[in-house]
């Protein structure tokens, strides 16, 4: 397959970038589209220019490291799936194919695709997690926990912490990313005691890193590569309500 | 002359040994401990609990990984399980039996003691993950569940669907994010270390550079701590991320740390098969996979190329099944790999290329319904549909062995301190453990293991008597490492030769793979040491590495790892050439049993090979361990 390739190329933030055409020729159908992208860069480098700098690590879909915008969407086309299980079959030979990094105020561009997503760290840092110092806890089986509360916290906590749910949402916002890490804690038992304190740190980080707010138009659950529903960000509306409400009865 | 090494086992009796050596050992009192530097290289499962649990007892912690996130580091890919002794399941096990089954899985390359205090933590481990809040699957009672795994007949195996990689690597994410906050531990993402800084001979340091900026910078502490994962990409293709490396730890063997056993190279039977020369990394399908699905091939070879229905029941051979009858399909590791190859090499291998055999999971799905396979393996089973567009539902999987875990790595002593004073070597990086071969689900229990309990109690052995020796980072030491580390680095941008870096490495890993992989024989580890000196040659005057060093510049950061990859792989075979019997993974084809199983030399060989650098282009001075077997009796592996 041939596909005429149109990327973003930046040198660093203070730079303005723009996007160059490129092309690729011959490529298996089974390549993936990362690998496409070796291709292109390994043709770059023997022609003497500079490869284009783009994040990829695991390459099955778990580490989030890949950060790609391909279409105007954020992981491309094939979802639910991060950009490095997307391959090749999933287009038309001859396409013209747009590359662009994640898009967020909050993600600034390091160089080409890539973008520094560190803003997430920090709303974990705020929070996102429950304290237990090693050699404190107790025989595991004590806890009981119904299997529906486990799937349930299974399930949000699932997330890979891309950032695409903030690239394609057009407020910029990250609320399925802060959502997903609220309701896998506040579903267990052991997430109980900092449940208040974690919903409403967490939140304050989000604004301070200048996420936008979530107007509910679900691009965020669409291109979520790991299937976090929608439905935790009501959870975390609702953990948050409650938690600001029982803190000013406490003032 | 070979040297011989002293692991420094405390005395007792085997199951006291860890107990005992606890009570005796120094610690460093609380006021003191935020006087003390401690540099974690790695953020993973070992590095993460490490640089958290460090943090939380007051130490002062740097954590540095070269992903963007702690978070990233490749423990998240994990699929199957971690394993504990808890017996929940009331079928018969223990804390000696999961040290006897890691003991012979390893077949009898590994040290009792080490192997006996990882299967007794085990426990602790799956506690400390439960109050992390670690999602565990349950039953519907509450109760933790567990599964079975290969090279075990109890199930003993605790997991999060087909995710407990990452489920166990975000509970330490979180709890070093906690740290981050809380200011006893400073992150450096996106930061590579290249020089391991040796002051008055003890590991005081090291040189890194920061992939964003290209910026050097030299870190002064008191201990060093590498969490740096294993060096399976050597073989370019692995089931490892693409930026998994041997960097660190090689850097750490040139400045004198040994390098133990590298040539155990663990190739995972169950991976999706190679499908063409652009591949860049290989898909493992999780060893779990194999509780619910049969392995076959065609008995016959001109029945390779039917669809697999169209195969009948007596016209097909579970090899596994039939030659391993009480293990079946849950043989471990290095056995069903050999099977598979064996059966390829017979000409039964099936898919394009020859080069794979069926996981079959129709019996399962008659058996439990779809919904319970789904429940149980939905995941893995999207990413095969993903990968391969085929539907394992209705058809049969397609896999080959690949590259996936390295044993080998820097010698430790019990206190998991290298024979380099300072410097401790946590988690796939070290070669403790696992022997000759590790077992499924080993892996995240021994890199927990490591650094949420063992690390925490001995470092601090060493640490009380550091107070007050942190040299300055402005010392000569440093300045010459990191002298040496841009030296290199700017004649690695001036060769500007014609091949890419990765041109060189897939080049490199092919020969390995088949010199050095599932079977090696004496000729081919000469042929393959006459080879890569040749390859790394023109490496140095071929390779192209486009930009410069003060720049974010993915070409460079790549072509310095597979420059020691290109010293590293002569070391792999090196070993494999001395190590001269079979054990687990690393079967040597002169030394087998009538019926093809791996035939061990306990006799001179049941020691630890650990090398130590002696300069480029000489040959590295052998030290053995001798390992001693007072507990676990050394016998013939057989999972017939």
């Amino acid at each position: 397959m041939n596909f005429r390739l149109r990327i973003w190329r930046q040198r660093d933030a203070k730079f303005r970038g723009k996007l160059v055409k490129y092309e690729v020729r011959e490529i298996s159908p089974d390549t993936s589209f990362l690998e496409m992208l070796d291709i292109l860069n390994e043709n770059l480098l023997r022609a003497g220019e500079e490869p284009v700098a783009f994040d990829s690590d695991c390459r099955e879909g778990i580490c989030g490291t890949c950060s790609l915008t391909v279409n105007g969407e954020a992981h491309g086309p094939d979802h639910p799936g991060a950009v490095c299980e997307l391959y090749m079959r999933k287009f038309r030979d001859g396409e013209t194919i747009t590359i662009e990094p994640f898009r967020v105020g909050s993600f600034p561009i390091v160089k080409d695709l890539v973008v520094d997503r560190s803003a997430l760290d920090r709303i974990v840092q705020a929070g996102g997690f429950i304290s237990a110092r090693a050699g404190s806890a107790p025989e595991a089986n004590s806890i009981l926990i119904p299997k529906h509360d486990a799937d349930l916290a299974m399930e949000a906590a699932a997330c890979i912490g891309c950032g695409a749910c903030a690239a394609a949402c057009p407020n910029g916002s990250a609320m399925l990313f802060a959502a997903a890490k609220v309701s896998h804690l506040s579903s267990l038992p052991q997430g109980g005691p900092e449940r208040e304190r974690r919903v409403l740190k967490m939140v304050r980080a989000m604004d301070a890193e200048k996420f936008g707010n979530c107007t509910n138009t679900y691009e965020c659950e669409a291109v979520c590569p790991a299937k976090i529903s929608a439905s935790f960000i009501a959870k975390l509306n609702r953990e948050y309500a409650s938690a600001q409400f029982r803190q000013r009865l406490g003032e | 002359m070979i040297g011989t090494l002293d692991p420094k086992i405390p005395p007792g009796p085997l199951d006291q040994k860890w107990r005992n050596h606890q009570d005796h050992s120094r610690l460093v009192n609380p006021n003191n401990r935020r006087k003390l530097e401690i540099i974690v290289v790695g953020s993973g499962l070992a590095g993460g609990s490490a640089a958290a649990t460090l943090g939380e007892l007051g130490y002062r912690v740097k954590c540095f990984c070269f992903q963007d996130s702690p978070r990233r580091a490749h423990s998240i890919a994990a699929q199957g399980g971690i394993n504990a002794a808890k017996n929940y399941q009331n079928d018969g096990d223990s804390v000696y039996r999961l040290f006897y089954d890691t003991i012979k899985g390893g077949d009898f390359r590994s040290r009792e003691a080490n192997v006996y205090r990882l299967a007794e933590i085990a426990n602790n481990i799956i506690d400390q993950c439960v109050a992390q809040g670690v999602p565990f699957a349950r039953e519907y009672s509450g109760y933790l569940a567990n599964r079975s795994f290969g090279g075990a007949q109890v199930s003993r195996t605790f997991y999060a669907r087909g995710q407990t990689g990452q489920q166990l690597l975000l509970g330490c994410y979180q709890a070093l994010c906690r740290q981050v906050a809380s200011g006893t531990v400073g992150m450096f993402p996106y930061t590579e270390m290249l020089d391991l800084v040796i002051v008055n001979g003890q590991a005081k340091g090291i040189v890194t550079r920061n992939l964003r900026s290209g910026k050097m910078e030299r870190h002064a502490a008191d201990a060093v701590v590498l969490a740096s994962g294993g060096y399976g990409n050597v073989f370019y293709l692995s089931t490892n991320a693409r930026g998994s490396n041997v960097t660190a730890t090689y850097r750490a063997y040139k400045r004198g740390a040994l390098f133990a056993n590298p040539s155990f190279t663990q190739i995972h039977p169950t991976c999706i098969p190679v499908s063409g020369d652009y591949q860049s990394k290989l898909t493992l399908m999780s060893e779990s996979l194999r509780n619910d699905g049969r392995v076959w091939v065609p008995k016959r070879k001109e029945d390779r190329v039917k669809p697999p229905s169209e195969i009948p029941e007596g016209e097909r051979d579970y090899y596994l099944e039939r030659k391993y009858p009480s293990y079946g399909n849950l043989a471990p590791r290095d056995i069903s790999s050999r099977a598979a190859k064996e059966v390829c090499d017979e000409g039964r291998g099936v898919g394009p290329g020859g080069r794979g055999v069926y996981l079959d999971f129709a019996d399962s799905i008659k058996r439990l319904g779809v919904e319970t396979i789904r429940e149980r393996y939905g995941n893995l089973f999207e990413v095969y549909k993903k990968i391969t567009g085929e539907d394992a539902y209705k058809m049969p999987m397609r896999i080959y062995p690949a590259v996936h875990y390295t044993m080998g790595g820097l010698w430790v002593d019990y206190d998991l301190m290298s024979n380099v004073p300072g410097l401790f070597v946590i988690g796939e990086a070290n070669f403790s453990d696992h022997g000759a071969n590790r077992l499924g689900a080993s892996a995240l229990m021994q890199g927990l293991v490591d650094g949420y309990f063992v690390l925490p109690n001995t470092l601090p052995n060493y640490l009380a008597g550091q107070m007050g020796k942190r040299p300055s980072p402005e010392s000569a030491e440093f300045k010459q490492a990191e002298q040496s580390v841009r030296a290199r680095l700017e004649k690695l941008l001036k060769v500007n030769g014609t091949r890419s870096a990765d041109s060189f490495h897939r080049e490199l890993g092919l020969l390995l793979w088949d010199k050095c992989g599932m079977s090696r024989n004496e000729q081919g580890l000469r042929e393959a040491l006459r080879k890569i000196p040749e390859l790394r040659a023109e490496f140095w005057r071929d390779v192209r590495v486009p930009g410069d060093e003060e720049d974010y510049n993915q070409s460079l950061e790549r072509a310095g790892r597979v420059a020691d990859f290109l010293e590293f792989a002569e070391l792999m075979c090196i070993d494999a050439l001395e190590r001269d019997e079979s054990a687990g993974a690393h079967f040597r084809e002169e030394h087998q049993t009538s019926d093809g199983e791996a035939l061990r030399d306990d006799e001179s060989n049941a020691a630890v090979f650990a090398w130590e650098f002696q300069g480029d282009g000489q040959p590295p001075k052998l030290y053995r361990e001798q390992l001693h077997f007072e507990t676990a009796h050394l016998a013939q592996r057989s999972y017939k």
